[in-house]
């Protein structure tokens, strides 16, 4: 009877998953899947054209015409070239030092953000002025600062305080340009170093003050003893991110200076774009660019055997 | 066609000063030139049917220049039926856009580009000798300049527009009190006038920092000047020659006569000092002389103001090299006789005269009979340009145009030889090695 019946609108199996279903339940076929559209992102926009940046190193190539392999004649000659050498140097010198230059003054200043201010988030927003500013309109800020015959700061040292009777040669010769564009970069750096380190210091537990100051420390020592060391991976790592952007500067240098005088300020990125693209000779400005690698490599590693070391992230010894 | 002038001039007067005042005046109502046109035969260009064309230009100077040149591109269209886009590019990329149009053959059919852009380009291009030998017939003759920068081995390869020059631009009450009454031609002359106004305190500037134009402009006369040269005609590199060599020296002394700051100048820096009444002499392109003029607090300024050709020392004629404006016509064209078609069309007095009115003074005539064109009548003292496409000298002279000018020019080889020796940096002998060394690279064969 209708009893009898019952038992076969149980015995239904469950329906086998289509093919698509039982593809996309497979391992191996998501993960390439997920990974898919981050590896042709990274492979069109990252890998190919660095690839292609190094490959055309190693060729003649210039805008309009498809260049030959010479290996290494394009490193040969600049290996020999005192205006890349010159580059080399016044890139590694400008690095070194508006880093030194943008920490002592970024830490010193998120020392004192760090303080009970009156008015701080307002005070931390115009600190980061320098920062928000497209680079591009603070370098032709800089670049009138430093016009040989109307610069602001000739102006109040000659006509109105007197102190000179000739305007200021900033960027006339190679020592004070290089100098100037350094100063340049420095202030432009400042707010990124102090943000992050503000950022940092904030994460520091008072209670290690208060403990230290029961103890009857200095101000020095709770700065040597604890806030550095508790800084310390947070500075390692701005600290990289900063020499890559300075090493890599280009903007700057090539508003303000374009390279002048005599090449005495040119950096490997702004000799490289002249020489490859106003230039054209796309083989040579890669090779200059490619030339750059190498340091920034460095500046990685670094960073990267520096952050891995628990000495720098607890103050704990090497192990 | 009124309409749209109009139009557009209402927008141009908010954007900029006094100089669309007289641009407008010459763009709507262009005065009549007298000019001799002999008679020739037109080749036959039987249009292809169904033609379109893309031009590619760089950005005006004036607005009347780009009014006047897309209205004579849609009288070709009236005319012929034959759809004309212009597009306007910056002109520090216009270059780059070239070399990827001919590479790929792809995109405009024509590129109106600078100096010897077709040179690099030679087999890409089209072979335009006949429209050019119509135009030179008609008109009287290309000029040395459009010959230098338009011809590859006795064949035009491009068809150039116009040029503009840099002449040298002095204030007659400075060089008065300094007891001149002109730049002398010769090179000691020039010297004390500098000299002269250096006591004065009205000092002379040339840039000598990293400027594409000014920085080029002063540093090819200095050497030109003197018969020197960067590469000879056979395209080997010569500049480590006595004559580089007794430029060098001559600057050493002329040097400290300039303003202070001119190894740092880039292309706007005279301009500004000048403007400022800062510096007496200079060299510079007319847009310096419309500045002052157009501004009326400059009036004074503009007023004292002159110009004449560089001084020409050792040369037959102001060494300078204008910038020219030269079209190109790529063989990937579907439509080459319809391009061909343009380019003739835009050369016709018709359409040049009023454009080249347009540009009151910015750009000067490659064909000789244009000089009689009323543009060189508006100021006497634009006049000084009417004849900038009659010089003997180009940017890569005396060589062949090659990337390698193109290069040289761009890495400033020449330049920075003269600002290392201004700057006491190097002797002239060391200057002059380093730019042979430098050159050597950017001309070897390939």
């Amino acid at each position: 009877m209708s009893v009898t019946a019952a038992p076969a609108a149980w015995s239904k199996v469950r329906q086998d998953p289509g093919w698509l279903v039982r593809l996309f339940d497979t391992k191996p076929f998501l993960i390439v899947a997920c990974l898919l559209p981050a590896l042709g992102l990274l492979g069109v926009f990252l890998t190919y054209p660095l690839g292609l940046g190094i490959y055309l190193a190693f060729t003649d190539t210039t805008i309009g015409r498809r260049g030959i392999w010479v290996g290494l004649e394009n490193f040969e000659y600049l290996f020999t070239d005192p205006i890349f050498w010159n580059a080399v140097f016044y890139s590694v010198f400008y690095t070194g030092v508006a880093t030194i230059g943008k920490f002592a003054l970024g830490l010193w200043l998120a020392l004192l953000l760090n303080n009970h201010l009156p008015f701080k988030s307002l005070l931390r927003a115009i600190i980061l002025l320098p920062w928000i500013v497209p680079t591009v309109l603070s370098a032709i800020a800089f670049w009138w600062i430093y016009d040989p015959q109307f610069s602001i700061i000739s102006y109040l040292l000659v006509d109105v305080l007197g102190w000179r009777s000739t305007n200021i040669d900033f960027l006339g010769s190679a020592w004070p340009a290089r100098w100037s564009l350094i100063v340049a970069n420095i202030w432009r750096g400042i707010p990124f170093v102090a943000i992050s380190l503000l950022a940092g210091l904030q994460t520091i537990s008072p209670s290690l003050y208060e403990a230290a100051l029961l103890d009857g420390s200095t101000g020095w020592q709770r700065f040597r003893y604890i806030t550095f060391p508790m800084l310390m991976p947070i500075l390692a790592i701005v600290m990289t991110f900063s020499i890559i952007f300075t090493f890599t500067d280009f903007q700057l240098v090539y508003a303000i200076t374009r390279g002048g005088p005599v090449n005495s300020t040119h950096l490997l990125a702004t000799l490289a774009f002249q020489r490859g693209i106003p230039g054209g000779q796309l083989g040579e400005g890669a090779a200059i660019a490619v030339s750059m690698i190498p340091f920034l490599v460095f500046a990685t590693l670094f960073s990267y055997f520096g952050l891995s070391r628990r000495k720098w992230q607890q103050g704990e010894g090497n192990d | 066609m009124a309409n749209l002038i109009t139009r557009r001039d209402a927008a141009a007067v908010a954007m900029a000063g006094a100089s669309l005042a007289l641009g407008q005046a010459s763009a709507q109502a262009p005065a009549a030139s007298p000019i001799v046109a002999l008679p020739a035969e037109r080749p036959a260009l039987p249009l292809e049917p169904g033609a379109t064309l893309r031009m590619l230009r760089p950005v005006r100077f004036v607005q009347p220049d780009e009014d006047v040149w897309r209205a004579n591109c849609a009288r070709f269209t009236q005319q012929t039926g034959v759809q004309v886009r212009v597009d306007f590019v910056g002109w520090e990329d216009i270059t780059q856009q070239t070399a990827v149009t001919a590479n790929t053959g792809a995109g405009p059919d024509i590129i109106v580009g600078f100096d010897g852009g077709p040179h690099l380009f030679a087999d890409k291009v089209l072979d335009l000798t006949d429209i050019a030998t119509y135009l030179g017939t008609k008109y009287g003759g290309w000029r040395p300049l459009a010959r230098a920068d338009g011809m590859r081995q006795g064949r035009f390869i491009g068809l150039p527009f116009g040029a503009s020059g840099g002449p040298a631009i002095w204030r007659t009450s400075a060089l008065r009190e300094a007891g001149f009454e002109r730049p002398p031609e010769d090179h000691a002359g020039f010297l004390r006038l500098c000299q002269a106004l250096r006591r004065i305190n009205k000092p002379a500037g040339f840039a000598l920092g990293n400027a594409v134009g000014d920085g080029n402009a002063f540093a090819n006369w200095l050497v030109w000047s003197h018969g020197g040269f960067l590469v000879d005609e056979n395209g080997a590199v010569g500049i480590n020659s006595p004559q580089t060599i007794n430029a060098l020296t001559y600057l050493r002394e002329l040097y400290p006569t300039f303003i202070n700051g001119t190894l740092s100048w880039g292309d706007i820096s005279n301009n500004r000092a000048y403007a400022a009444g800062e510096i007496s002499l200079t060299q510079n392109g007319v847009s310096l002389y419309f500045s002052i003029k157009n501004d009326p607090a400059m009036a004074p300024i503009a007023e004292d103001t002159q110009m004449t050709p560089m001084p020409k020392g050792l040369a037959d004629a102001a060494p300078n090299a204008g910038l020219t404006l030269n079209a190109m016509v790529f063989r990937h064209s579907r439509f080459p006789n319809a391009a061909k078609a343009l380019l003739a069309f835009l050369m016709e007095t018709e359409q040049y005269d009023p454009w080249l009115q347009a540009n009151i003074g910015y750009w000067s005539q490659p064909l000789n009979a244009y000089a009689a064109s009323a543009t060189w009548n508006q100021d006497p003292k634009v006049a000084v340009f009417r004849d900038t496409m009659n010089s003997n000298f180009w940017n890569g002279f005396k060589g062949p145009i090659t990337e390698g000018s193109v290069a040289a020019t761009a890495d400033y080889v020449m330049v920075q030889m003269c600002a290392s020796v201004a700057s006491g940096q190097a002797t002239p002998q060391a200057a002059a090695r380093e730019a042979e060394r430098r050159a050597t690279r950017f001309f070897r064969a390939r």
